[in-house]
């Protein structure tokens, strides 16, 4: 663990009626770092996410947010620590407005600044999201409701970002905007995790990117082993 | 036979459209309308229905009662009737509700079940089953002119109470940030959470909201109802219930226009029907309530079909 890492998973344990869904999972994330976590479908990758941000209850293991706990806080104390979770399947408030979205976003946030200023920023990432602000989120086209559904995570200042495959169900213009808008959000110096099931885009991307199958971590890779699938391949019929 | 059932029509409808007697059951509307609601706000934030509810009115209107054997002035009462009223709330939720959170329905059910019964015992013990009198406010029970028309001033108060809260309600839903904190967590609870939703704190609110409701209830109905008995206002939860499935659960407001609905025909009912068919009022009401789910199980006044779990 270096001294800028901001997010550490330490022998994670969690099991769902006795079965354990993620085994001994270990990693950090340091700031303006991406770690990728790539995997088949019931890997556990989600489940990581869920026990990191609260939602489930890991029967074993310690996550550390700068050093301090988050073991056992409830998701809303997760968020209001700083680390914003992007769901899968965005999980947005269809009824609501984008703009009624993005305040709610502001729920977590930890500096009190004006409203106005917060919601600039992220129009400044995503400028359609200014554009329909007051349209509601079920309106919006996927690309468009997974770029409000990275910008409510954003609006609260995170420190650490968690997307649960952002990807899914986008078109690939769509994948090449939210994957250029993850690497300009390493750059402001934020670690995130990203989850996904596009095994080779995430591994070019990624600083470093674990592979998890049957709830246990396989391999690393690195974005030199992008193009090298046979060893990708090999990773998850271990 | 014919011409029995037809004059029996006539003299209903006769009295149906009297003055007074629309008044009224606008007025009965008007209350049933903020007790929907207060069991709307519950639901939609906590899923849960409150059926002790009623029980919170009754403790209402004890603190009345309590304050106008006292001689306390009208407004000591009022205060003394919302103090207690969300104070028990609270209690509730801290001490049923908090603890319940993402348990079953089932579990829910009993659980407030359970309050219910406790609440009604606690009240048979301390005040007996003749109850206590509530008469700070009976004044308003008399009658009073509008243009042509006489009412009772109890009517037009219902109305714009109901009215004015109602509206103060909806400012705090659309316009403030708890308000708008609660429509996520009635929309998608644990979404709410993951970008910092307090749940402790937007469940506390709906409870106290839900109870300041109740307090203004337990006011209302003492005007014409002024013996506060262990069972005050059970009848009146359980119709209003019956008026929010009707009307729509998911959503605030068809919940809302259910309990007004079912005010309403409850207050022709009872204003129209015969004295001596009076005891069917409840028979008549629950059958057009049973009519009503049969033509359209999602709810009357809602909008396409919300798939909601009726328990």
């Amino acid at each position: 663990m270096s001294a800028d890492t901001a997010l550490a998973v330490e022998g994670l344990l969690v099991s769902y009626g006795g079965v354990p869904a993620v085994r001994d999972v270990s990693f950090d994330v340091a700031a303006g770092e991406i770690v990728g976590l790539i995997g088949p479908n019931g890997a556990g990758k989600s489940t990581t996410l869920h026990a990191i941000v609260g939602l489930v209850r890991a029967q074993r293991g310690e996550v550390t947010l700068d050093g301090r706990s988050l073991r056992g806080r409830s998701p809303e104390a997760v968020a209001r620590a700083g680390v914003a979770l992007v769901p899968e399947g965005r999980r947005l408030f269809a009824e609501l407005t984008v703009e009624e979205n993005l305040q709610l976003g502001l729920a977590a946030r930890r500096e009190n600044g004006s409203v106005r200023d917060a919601l600039a920023e992220v129009f400044a990432l995503f400028p359609i999201l200014e554009d329909f602000r007051k349209r509601s989120a079920g309106a919006l086209s996927g690309g468009q409701q997974q770029q409000l559904a990275i910008a409510r995570a954003l609006v609260a200042k995170p420190t650490v970002l968690l997307l649960d495959e952002p990807s899914l169900g986008l078109a690939p213009t769509i994948v090449d905007l939210v994957f250029s808008t993850l690497a300009e959000i390493r750059e402001r110096g934020l670690a995130i995790l990203l989850v996904e099931q596009r095994a080779q885009r995430t591994v070019a991307l990624a600083d470093r990117t674990h592979v998890l199958a049957n709830g246990e971590l396989r391999l690393q890779l690195t974005p030199q082993d992008a193009g090298d699938t046979d060893k990708m391949i090999a990773a998850y019929l271990a | 036979m014919n011409t029995l059932v037809a004059s029996g029509l006539t003299d209903f409808l006769h009295d149906a459209v009297e003055p007074q007697v629309q008044a009224d059951a606008i007025g009965l509307g008007a209350v049933f309308a903020l007790m929907a609601v207060g069991i709307g706000l519950v639901f939609g934030v906590l899923r849960l229905i409150n059926f002790a509810y009623g029980q919170l009115i009754m403790a209402g209107g004890f603190a009345l009662a309590y304050a106008s054997e006292r001689g306390w002035p009208v407004l000591a009462a009022i205060a003394l009737c919302v103090a207690v009223v969300v104070g028990l709330s609270l209690a509730m939720e801290r001490i049923v509700f908090r603890p319940l959170r993402g348990q079953s329905p089932a579990s829910m059910l009993v659980a407030t079940f359970a309050v219910a019964f406790l609440l009604q015992s606690i009240a048979l013990i301390w005040f007996g089953p003749l109850g206590k009198n509530a008469a700070s406010l009976v004044e308003l029970n008399q009658p009073m002119s509008i243009g042509s028309v006489e009412v009772r001033k109890i009517a037009v108060v219902s109305l714009v109470t109901a009215a004015v809260a109602l509206a103060l309600l909806l400012l705090l839903l659309n316009r403030t940030s708890i308000g708008l904190h609660m429509r996520a967590a009635a929309l998608d609870f644990p979404t709410a959470r993951l970008v910092g939703v307090r749940a402790n704190a937007v469940s506390a609110v709906a409870v106290v909201l839900a109870g300041l409701l109740a307090a203004i209830v337990a006011v209302l109905l003492t005007v014409q109802f002024p013996t506060v008995t262990p069972t005050f206002a059970l009848n009146e939860t359980i119709i209003v219930l019956a008026g929010v499935v009707v009307g729509g659960m998911n959503r605030l407001l068809p919940a809302t226009l259910g309990g007004f609905a079912i005010g309403y025909v409850s207050g022709i009912l009872g204003g129209a029907l015969p004295t001596n068919q009076s005891q069917y009022l409840s028979t008549f009401l629950f059958l057009l309530v049973i009519v009503v789910l049969l033509l359209r199980p999602e709810g009357l006044f809602t909008r396409g079909g919300h798939a909601v779990e009726r328990v």
